[in-house]
Parts: structure tokens; sequence; C-alpha cells
């Protein structure tokens, strides 16, 4: 991923370039996103999230602009060209699931899949229809579906049309915690499982922490962080990343199980990390640790219920909140992120150069899914 | 052949009432989806010119068709030198005459059907592939059920009871434009109270029947 490219795309690529000025907007991106994986765009509301999703599907005219999906032009302003929204080979999942009350639950799915040309990846409804757990439900009209089962089948829905690839707009926002974990959990097989590539949009960081393998960070209708995601995840400079949720995420393999406790090892670049739960030898995990969760000491601990302690060594300290502060340590060639109380940072005297040790409270771990494509 | 019975002027207007809904619903669904979607500034001059029929009374209109469509009219000159026959005191004229009568009751109830129709379901339609006219047609007509029903009921039923217009434009010729209301006026007129009486009752029992259906089929779209 890439900024301030001349917007000419490459093969496998989303190159945009887009202007969009409203009375209280104004959207000005210019950038090239893989067309693999999950891209996650990050942002406050107001950042302009919804208007690129909405530019990229043709719902809106951008003053000025370009699109170029796999090195064909979608959109050009310049030359006056635009494809219209039904021509072009995308799959739209908004925030609210929008099916058709009129329609039942196989006919909503039907909907698009009906109007796909054919196209070089093929779409396996009941493969689909199984990966998002809708066999019971394909006979019944929207209304009679959950909140959480209404954006399943929407998701689907999207799939279906055998898109080039999907934009995602919050998907998970109008739902409450449980459905939440429920969808994620559904996004992740669709991750593992297809090679569709999926751009998403969302303001919660830990969503995109747990999908996303790219990210990037709008202000303002501005790109203003782009890159992969433990590398964005990082930059403690970025106030839009420093919210609650704040952390990092490093890529770990599994060691070892110990079956007496019922807690994995796995390895990474910075150490060893124990996290609950039988994860399979061998296999990639990605691991997520929030900045709450990490404190840091001057001397290993000792006597501590902490499991999880690892030499580090401070990269910079940053202002977060008035009683906070924001520590960056790198630990192999990983890093993590720390949320001290500005006091400790005082009182430790911690500067850029020193070794520490820090202690992980938790973790939480997804499997990283099959690389898309292969 | 049933011109000396009570039938024939019923069947005949059911005849206009049929083809006059028929032109409506094309000629008012495009002019509904406009009216509720425009920003245009002329939109409230043609909503106030759709609805005049409502306001005006009848023998007002048929005044001024009956001028427009007579042989010396622009329309009535014109449509004789191309067909040969005159527009007046025809069942075409008449099915003219009906479309002008009965638009407001065809456009207004598909406006606001359109109006309340979320935008939001024609946008996911279109980003699943649909042109604008395919989502117009399998998602904004379907979820505007209703209103096409009561666009068709209305349109139907106030041609039904036309009388002003058809008397100024269509006059009173049998199998052609004698209407049941025109047949029953002319019925009372010469003193022959069973037959007025009769065609009262079929009219009567008709219109009930027709707003009833309405009235069950609303019920089952809302209910779903």
């Amino acid at each position: 991923m890439s900024t301030n490219t001349t917007t000419t795309g490459t093969r496998a690529s989303i190159a945009m370039r887009y202007v969009l000025s409203r009375a209280d907007f104004e959207l000005d991106v210019d950038l090239e996103i893989p067309m693999r994986g999950i891209t996650g765009v990050f942002g406050e509301s107001g950042a302009g999230k919804t208007s690129l999703l909405r530019c990229i599907a043709g719902l809106e005219q951008p003053s000025s602009g370009r699109l170029v999906v796999d090195g064909n032009v979608w959109q050009d302003t310049a030359s006056r060209r635009s494809l219209p929204v039904h021509q072009r080979a995308i799959g739209y999942v908004f925030q609210e699931p929008r099916l058709f009350s009129h329609l039942t639950v196989h006919r909503n799915l039907d909907y698009g899949r009906r109007r796909a040309p054919e196209r070089a990846v093929n779409v396996d409804f009941e493969q689909i229809v199984a990966l998002l757990g809708l066999e019971s439900m394909l006979q019944r009209m929207p209304d009679a579906l959950s909140g959480g089962e209404a954006q399943r089948v929407s998701i689907a829905r999207a799939l279906l049309c055998e898109p080039r690839f999907v934009l995602m707009d919050e998907p998970l926002a109008a739902l409450d915690k449980a459905r939440k974990a429920e969808i994620l959990q559904f996004l992740d097989r669709l991750h593992a499982e297809l090679s569709v590539p999926i751009i998403y949009v969302s303001h919660n960081i830990g969503e995109i922490s747990a999908l996303c393998d790219q990210l990037l960070v709008m202000q303002r209708g501005r790109v203003i962080a782009d890159g992969d995601l433990q590398s964005v995840l990082m930059r403690t400079d970025l106030p839009a990343l420093a919210g609650e949720e704040a952390g990092s995420v490093v890529v770990a393999k599994v060691a070892s199980y110990d079956a007496e406790y019922g807690l994995t090892c796995v390895r990474f670049s910075g150490g060893e990390l124990f996290v609950s739960g039988r994860h399979e030898p061998g296999s990639e995990l990605r691991v997520r640790i929030r900045a709450n969760d990490v404190s840091l000491c001057r001397v290993r601990p000792t006597g501590t219920t902490i499991l999880n302690i690892l030499p580090a060594v401070v990269e910079a300290v940053h202002p977060d909140a008035e009683a906070t502060v924001l520590v960056r340590l790198s630990l192999g060639s990983d890093f993590l992120t720390a949320r001290i109380t500005r006091r400790s940072s005082v009182e430790l005297n911690l500067q850029a150069g020193d070794e520490v040790f820090a202690q992980i409270k938790s973790v939480a771990v997804r499997k990283i899914g099959v690389e898309p494509g292969k | 052949m049933f011109e000396t019975t009570s039938m024939g002027p019923l069947l005949l207007s059911i005849r206009l009432a049929t083809t006059t809904t028929l032109v409506l619903l094309i000629i008012a669904t495009p002019l509904a989806w406009w009216l509720a979607h425009t920003t245009s500034r002329w939109k409230p001059g043609i909503q106030a010119t759709v609805a005049l029929p409502i306001v005006l009374p009848p023998t007002v209109i048929g005044f001024y068709l009956l001028i427009v469509l007579g042989p010396y009219g622009t329309i009535g000159r014109w449509w004789v030198e191309v067909t040969g026959d005159a527009l007046t005191f025809s069942f075409t004229g008449l099915v003219i005459a009906s479309c002008i009568y009965s638009l407001p009751f065809a456009v207004q109830p598909l406006q606001v059907a359109f109006q309340s129709l979320d935008r939001r379901d024609v946008e996911a339609a279109r980003t699943l592939g649909a042109s604008p006219l395919d989502a117009f047609f399998s998602v904004a007509a379907p979820l505007s059920a209703h209103g096409f029903l009561n666009a068709i009921v209305l349109s139907f039923a106030h041609t039904l009871g036309e009388f002003g217009v058809v008397l100024m434009v269509g006059g009173n010729i049998p199998g052609e434009t004698r209407v049941i209301s025109i047949a029953i006026y002319d019925h009372v007129e010469s003193l022959d109270y069973a037959a007025a009486h009769q065609m009262s009752a079929l009219l009567l029992a008709f219109a009930f029947v027709v707003l009833l259906s309405m009235f069950v089929i609303n019920r089952r779209l809302s209910r779903r």
C-alpha cells in the first residue's frame, strides 16, 4: 500500500485518487490498496471513510477523481468516464442490512447472483450459505430475522454477486456485543476460506486489529497513515489510534501445547508468550496486545501472577491523556505499546534506549487465515 | 347489443375505466417518481397542475377539453387530419378526457408511496448489479405495491363515477359514449324510474365490491 501514486494502478490493486468537496467537508485521497486480504480503513466519524467507500462504489460522484481496478479504469473524471454503480464488480455491505423486505432470504441472496455477469471468480452458493450459517433461514422473510442474522444474509448477498472486492461500511456498528463477536467469527472464516479482498471501514480499532492485514488511517478527509497492520498500529504518534483500544499486534508461531494447564506457548521475535487454549503447533497466530494490558518494570518482576514477562527496549515515550503516556517498546523485530501513568514514567525516569521488562496481563489471539490466492 | 339493457352502459363504463387506468399507470408512474425525487423549481407548478381536477368542477374541465379536442381545437384539428374522425363525442376522446380528469388520483398515491420508499434499498439494489430501471421494477415497485393498488382503484373508481366531463365532451351516443352515469341521468329525465333504479343499484353494488376488495388486499399487503 502506498500513497501519492499517479493512479496508474497495477494488476491486483485498487488505485484511486479522489477529491470531493462538500459544504463542511473535503475528501482528498490518493492511494493504492493491494488486491488481497482485508484492508482496514480507520478513523473517527466524519473522517471521510464512508464517502470514500461511496466514491469507490459509484454512489457518490467526486469533484475529480480516478479509480483503476486491476489496471482497468473504472472512473476518470478528466476524460468524463465513470462506470455506473451496477457495472462495478463490487459487493457492498452497509451498516444496516438493507435486505429487500418483499423477498425471502433465498431470493435476497439470488438478487445479486442473478445479475452478476460471468466473472473469473466463481462463488459457490452452498459454500457461502454454509460459511455464514444461513441454511435454516433461506425460506424466511427478512422481518423474521434478528439483527445479526440479517447482517449475515447481507454479507452473503454481497459475496454472491461475484465481486472483484467487497466494501464493508461498519457492518457491526448497529449490533450488540454478542452479535458483534458472532459476526466477527464469520468474517474470520470468510477471510480464511475465500480469496475475495475486503475493504473494511470501522471506527473500532479492536475490530480492525482482529480482522485486518493492512490498515489506513483517515482524518478530516485525508489518509494520515497506511501500511501493514502491525507497523501502522505501532504509530503512537497518531492521536486517532491512541484511544481506549490502542494496542499492537504480533505474528507468532505455535511452539508447544501444555495440556496440564491448557496453555499454548507461542514464539515471536521478542520471545515466548503463553496464550490460553489449544492451538495447532506450527500454525501461525495473530496476537493482539492492548496498551492498557502492558505494564513496565525496571527489574524482572518475581512472585507475580503474570505469566508473560518479556525484556524490551524503550523506543519512545509519547504524551497520551492528561495522566497517562504511551510507551513504544521494541522486542526483537516486533513492537509493543504500553499505556502507563505519567507519574510512573517520571518516577522510573523512562528514556529512549532504556531496558525494561514488559508485563503483559492478557492477550487476544486469532488464527491467521490461509493467505488469499493460495 | 346491450344498448337496450342496463348492462350496456355499465360495460362501457367499465371499459372506459379500465382503459383510462392502464393509460394512467403508464403516464402517472414516471410523473410521480419525478415529483417524489426532484428538486426542480418547476415542481410546485407541475404539482398544482396535476391537482387541478380535484378542485375544478367537471364542467369546467369538460368545457376546456371540448374546445381543445373539438374539430377546431389544436389537438382536435390535428386528430381529424391524421385519422379523419373527430375526437369529441368518441370513445377515444372520452379516454383522453378521463385521463386528465383522473390524473391526480393516480399520481398522488404513487407519489406518496415513492416518497416513503427507503432510497437505501434502491442503492443496495444498484450495488448488487441492477440498472436504475431494473432496480425500479424489482425493488422500488414491489415495495410500493400498496401505492399502485390505491392508484389503480382510485383512478378506476373516479373514472367510473364521471359525469360532467363525459356530458361535455362525449355526449350520449349508445355504445360509444353513453356510460352508466349518463344513462341513469337519461332515465330520470324521461321519468323511467324503474330503469334508473336498476342501473343505480348495479353501479352501487359494483362500486362496493371494488372498494371492499381494495381494502381486503391492502390489509394483506400491510400485514406482510
